[in-house]
């Protein structure tokens, strides 16, 4: 690049290369601006969509729930899997829409990851109480085994006990309607 | 110009969508996050192993860097597996299964990865063609001023 060849030097116009750096600093630079201004998604989505719960069985952790077992999703009706922790601020960010949920009849069963009991009465106590059964899952197994990478996860079970939507975050209070839509399909 | 860039940075972590990383539980860690397999052959294999899995949490880190109690779980999942016989691969493939091939830091030959194989013998290949139109010119020449361009 340093030194061109002096026999084409006099031919050729010199005027576009020297261009080049230029251009190649602004693509640059505008690389880096939209990936400051525009982060890329740091969501995992799982792989497990469209494939059947994992064999569990979680012990209860809420005073008046009883534990989740992998057979309460199989019994013909959808259903929403919550994975949620009282230690986690989105989850009671996502509290009232799923007390809507629950309001208009959706079954809502809560998996809660590295909780202690009295953590987690305190939460229900605080922000309500949308479960039909709660399963401690204190070294977050179920989770990995269900492919979820946070709290809070929602994930639509079929009535086969089969995982057909994953909502990754809290449910925000637009986004209600597309939960009841896809447990709907799911219903199908 | 620095209050900006801080601006900026705050406006940036506050466009993520879920930041449930800076909440953390007060669990003990589970029982194989923090502590080694007795057997040290097996620890040995599952240690190689934690070192090429993706932290969920932290994902610039490998479970085995990472303190995130995800990260703790996720290594006790390794250790408790290679204690009853799994072999690393059918582990991280189980975690693949359920994740993705972004947990994995294994670098693997797929229809996304190929390119990443193929650019440098592109590269490569593109140099020879170029060097040789060069020496070819270089030859043909046989004056002393051609002699200048070798250097490049």
């Amino acid at each position: 690049m340093t030194g061109p060849d002096p026999a084409s030097d006099t031919k050729r116009k010199p005027g576009l290369w020297l261009w080049l750096p230029l251009g190649l600093f602004v693509a640059f630079f505008a690389l880096v601006f939209i990936g400051l201004v525009r982060p890329a998604s740091r969501d995992i989505a799982s792989q497990m969509i469209g494939k059947p719960l994992p064999e569990f069985s979680l012990q209860p952790i809420a005073q008046d729930r009883p534990g989740l077992t992998r057979a309460d999703f199989t019994t013909g009706k959808p259903r929403l899997l919550n994975v949620f922790a009282s230690w986690c601020i989105p989850c009671a960010v996502e509290a009232p829409q799923l007390a809507e949920l629950a309001r208009q009849g959706v079954e809502i069963e809560g998996v809660a990851i590295r909780d202690r009991p009295e953590d987690l009465d305190a939460f229900l106590k605080q922000n309500g109480n949308p479960y039909k059964a709660i399963g401690s899952d204190p070294t977050s197994s179920i989770q990995l085994a269900i492919g979820s990478a946070g709290v809070p996860e929602t994930f639509v079970i079929d009535g086969k006990g089969v995982i057909r939507y994953q909502h990754i975050g809290d449910i925000q209070p637009d986004q209600v309607g597309l939960i009841l839509d896809k447990l709907k399909e799911a219903g199908q | 110009m620095i209050r900006r860039l801080v601006l900026t940075l705050a406006a940036f972590s506050a466009t993520l969508g879920t930041a449930p990383a800076f909440a953390d539980d007060s669990l003990p860690p589970a029982p194989y996050a923090y502590t080694q397999l007795p057997d040290p052959a097996q620890e040995a294999k599952a240690q190689a192993l934690m070192e090429t899995l993706r932290c969920l949490v932290c994902q610039g880190q490998s479970i085995a860097d990472s303190d995130a109690s995800l990260a703790g779980d996720m290594r006790n999942i390794v250790r408790t597996r290679i204690a009853a016989g799994e072999s690393p691969e059918q582990i991280r493939q189980w975690l693949i299964d359920r994740y993705g091939q972004y947990v994995s830091y294994k670098p693997v030959l797929t229809a996304d990865t190929w390119p990443l194989y193929a650019a440098p013998v592109l590269f490569l290949l593109v140099a020879a063609l170029l060097l040789r139109g060069r020496f070819r010119r270089a030859r043909a020449g046989e004056t002393g001023e051609t002699t200048e361009g070798e250097g490049a």
